[in-house]
């Protein structure tokens, strides 16, 4: 056997190949089903596919999570583009939370709603921006490592969030936060559905076009501007990028200051779009579940929201089936985990070929 | 002659490209054969699949008369077959005899040192090699590097030599050097295939030359009845002239003062040592030495790259006379102060590319800042790629979907050298610019040089190959050791003497 990179793979091969891994995870998954729990793989796909689209409800969920883990990767994207492993979305996620929470819980009522509002993306912003610009910072001064940095901000960040939950207790001694603005006179104050009309699933309305938005603004930046340019260069090769006169430690504070904005905004859309609380939950690992996002998309926003709406349907439906069928959790981990495996693995065989070589024998 | 080693049919295959179409070629003991082509015409897939790396779509390979199948460089290295790489595959903390038996099996798992001394000498003693079994390979040279890869064969046993351009790294004598220790091999009754791109050697130590062309068997030619015209013309598929110009132009103005310039590495190891030179516009200054005798940083230097010690001071006159202090400044400032110094860095991909990116993305890599807008243009890179495939007959699928690494060597070099031109400089750097190229490619780049020169620009060359130097340059900055060894006149000068200026300042006279 012999393996070799691909030169060149036409789009409709690839996404056969891709097809194919999918097919193929379904019917793997079909033997695990039957070997260990005995039943119908038939009706626990279907049992899946209910627990993420079954009624509207369902929908609008699954919906609002892959927004919000798209929002992430994202974030990710241009520092990912730049080869800078931030893996602290988590981190710069919450602190946007807690800048959202901190206006929705101490200004409501005090000021205009459209003043608010501005007020919470603007801190949102610039909160996340610092927290993103701090590793970019000591990157491009001292060269340290970024993937610890990142993550060690991360702890930082759930500690912050930690005070402030144990700050803003409501009711006192409940440990969390409560829904903000849930009743009274400032009913609903900070919530963006509420912004200028109230209604259905407004919030949520918000949400994908807020998404939206902002995966057709990444994408024009990275790939139409100078900067988006500026991002790709450093990230491929950095002498290229200095002997370019592109000044590589502005780039990296730059784009991680952005990164880290981005994923904030993130942060700001959980808490005024969907949770209307902050807790330690409120990334709730979805920082790094991004992180699978942003690298199967390739760094392209609209791919991300096609894998994002993946992660959730799996999720979704593996807590559906666990429910439906009294499987304990870690039989439908198993099963994501299989569909996950082929769709990584499918990416090897559109990247390589293989050839059996034939013993020739005349 | 018995046949140590013969291809029939041999096809590779890489996608839709024909790498390799039906190549036969046989190999005798005792025999030098050089084989010869164009970059991109098949000769390193060629080797590639004897010494296991790749597995051939069709044909057969015998070894000494038996028919192989040759899957792994296991197989290869069991039938006796042992490749030389361009780029050493050593391991730098070990010595020279910790790396001949790497890999290799000792009787109960142990070292024998005193018996791989001994087998060494032995081999070093046979063919005429000097190599020092204890010496570490940080502290080699690249000849003594290359001797160590030489030895490593041959204790494996091996009667068949593949050597990869083993003379692009070395100095003349160096060269003499292997090619004496080649023809010792030789004698022994070893079949030797040298891969390289320099005529001379073919001429000086093959006995016969294969040529392929656009992985095509071209034919095989007795290395006595052919003549660097002959082999070039073979290779080219027509007749190509083979001599370089040197015009003289009558303007010539002092572009660039270079003066009592010193550079550190990171260890604080001196690379440049209080440099002084004149480059002048209108001129070939070439830079020769023996490689890593601080020709980057030189380079580096001028180019904003490198950090200048205390007292170094480099000078840009601007058409209008204008003195303007380069040192201190980066590559933006050098922009920013309309210096139009133009640049092509040794190492492609590391430095003068971005590998991933299409033609066209790299085209725009000096010139995306221009305008006020946030946005790329796209339009201005997009017609000048088009431009520099076109001028510089770039073979390319497109000029804006391919990333640029795909491309073969020379067409990777004509986009480099091709931007940096339609910078419209006043001083224009190469390093090693035709490392690599085959031959015609290589003659491009002269003659775009020399055009350079007639228009004024000041143009500063680091080469390699002394007889290009000489032929090329008006004037040859030789450097050891990172000291300015001599400048001398490249029309008054002999190779000898410059080969003896690049190991001993001032030539030793």
């Amino acid at each position: 056997m012999h393996i070799s990179k691909r030169t060149n793979i036409s789009t409709g091969k690839a996404w056969l190949i891709r097809a194919i891994a999918i097919l193929g995870a379904l019917i793997v998954c079909a033997f695990v089903i039957f070997a260990i729990v005995k039943m119908n793989p038939i009706k626990v796909y279907i049992s899946m596919f209910n627990g993420a689209f079954g009624t509207n409800k369902r929908i609008w969920v699954t919906v609002r999570d892959l927004m919000i883990l798209t929002c992430i990767a994202i974030g990710l994207a241009p520092a990912f583009k730049m080869r800078f492993w931030n893996i602290g979305a988590e981190g710069q996620m919450l602190m946007g939370g807690i800048a959202t929470a901190f206006f929705m819980i101490n200004f409501a009522g005090k000021m205009p709603l459209p003043i608010l509002f501005i007020c919470m993306i603007v801190t949102s912003i610039v909160v996340g921006a610092i927290w993103g610009l701090i590793p970019g910072f000591f990157k491009a001064q001292w060269n340290t490592n970024e993937t610890l940095f990142t993550l060690m901000m991360n702890y930082i960040a759930i500690q912050f969030t930690s005070y402030a939950v144990s700050k803003w207790e409501n009711p006192p001694g409940s440990n969390s936060v409560g829904i903000i603005n849930r009743s009274g006179a400032t009913k609903n104050a900070g919530w963006i559905g509420n912004m200028f009309s109230k209604g259905y699933n407004v919030d949520y309305a918000w949400l994908v076009l807020i998404t939206l938005v902002l995966a057709v603004a990444v994408y024009y930046y990275l790939t139409y501007t100078k900067q988006g340019y500026e991002i790709a260069v450093v990230g491929d090769s950095e002498n290229t990028a200095r002997y370019a006169g592109i000044r590589v430690k502005n780039v990296y504070m730059r784009t991680m200051a952005i990164s880290g904005a981005l994923c904030a905004l993130a942060g700001f859309l959980a808490v005024t779009a969907v949770s209307h609380t902050i807790s330690t939950d409120t990334a709730g690992g979805r920082g790094f579940t991004a992180i699978i996002v942003a690298w199967l998309a390739k760094m392209n926003p609209f791919v991300m929201i096609l894998i994002s709406a993946l992660i959730t349907f799996l999720n979704k439906g593996a807590i559906q089936i666990a429910s439906d069928f009294g499987l304990n959790e870690y039989v439908s981990q198993i099963i994501t985990g299989i569909i996950l495996f082929f769709i990584l693995g499918s990416e090897f065989f559109i990247n390589y070929e293989v050839h059996f070589a034939k013993s020739h024998k005349e | 002659m018995e046949k140590a080693l013969e291809l029939k049919n041999i096809t590779k295959h890489f996608g839709s490209l024909i790498a390799n179409d039906h190549i036969g070629l046989t190999l005798y003991k005792g025999e030098i054969l050089s084989l010869l082509g164009e970059n991109g015409s098949g000769k390193t897939t060629l080797m590639n699949m004897i010494s296991g790396i790749y597995y051939p779509d069709e044909g057969q390979i015998f070894v000494d008369g038996k028919e192989v199948e040759i899957k792994s460089p296991k197989d290869a290295f069991d039938l006796h077959i042992g490749m030389i790489h361009q780029h050493f595959k050593l391991v730098d903390v070990f010595t020279a005899a910790e790396n001949i038996v790497l890999g290799l099996e000792g009787e109960k798992g142990k070292l024998d040192k005193k018996a791989v001394h001994a087998a060494v000498k032995e081999i070093a003693d046979r063919y005429g090699f000097e190599i020092d079994p204890n010496k570490k390979i940080y502290d080699m040279s690249v000849s003594e590097k290359q001797t160590v890869e030489i030895v490593k064969v041959l204790y494996r046993g091996a009667n068949i030599l593949i050597l990869d351009e083993p003379t692009a790294v070395l100095t003349p004598q160096e060269t003499n050097k292997l090619f004496a220790v080649m023809r010792n091999m030789k004698q022994d009754g070893k079949a030797i295939i040298i891969i390289t791109h320099k005529l001379h050697e073919v001429l000086d130590v093959s006995d016969r030359v294969v040529v392929l062309r656009k992985g095509k068997y071209i034919g095989d030619v007795e290395t006595k009845n052919a003549s660097q015209q002959s082999l070039t013309d073979m290779m080219v598929g027509r007749a190509v002239s083979l001599n370089i110009d040197r015009p003289h132009y009558e303007n010539q103005r002092d572009t660039l003062l270079v003066e009592h310039l010193t550079v550190r590495d990171k260890e604080g190891v001196k690379k440049l040592d209080d440099v002084t030179f004149t480059a002048r516009g209108g001129e070939i200054l070439g830079i020769a030495g023996i490689a890593g005798s601080g020709q980057r940083e030189l380079l580096e230097s001028i180019a904003g790259l490198q950090h200048l010690e205390e007292g170094s001071k480099i000078t840009y006159i601007n058409p209008e006379g204008k003195h303007i202090d380069v040192n201190g400044m980066d590559p933006l400032d050098i922009i920013n102060n309309n210096i139009l110094l133009s640049f092509v860095p040794e190492d492609r991909f590391g430095m003068g590319l971005v590998g991933g990116m299409d033609i066209t993305k790299n085209v725009m890599l000096r010139t995306y800042r221009r305008g006020a807008s946030p946005v790329l243009d796209r339009k201005y890179p997009l017609d000048l790629s088009n431009k520099i495939v076109n001028d510089l007959e770039v073979m390319t699928p497109d000029v804006n979907k391919t990333p640029i690494r795909k491309l073969s060597g020379g067409n990777v070099q004509k986009v480099l050298v091709g931007r940096e031109i339609e910078c419209h400089p006043t001083v224009l750097m190469t390093a090693y610019a035709v490392r690599g190229l085959d031959i015609n490619t290589s003659y491009t780049i002269y003659n775009l040089l020399t055009e350079q020169k007639m228009q004024g620009v000041a143009v500063i060359y680091v080469g390699e190959d002394l007889d290009v130097l000489l032929e090329l340059c008006d004037r040859l900055l030789v450097l050891c050791g990172g000291k300015v060894s001599g400048i001398v006149d490249a029309r008054k000068i002999t190779k000898e003497e410059v080969g003896l200026m690049m190991t001993k300042v001032g030539g030793g006279a």
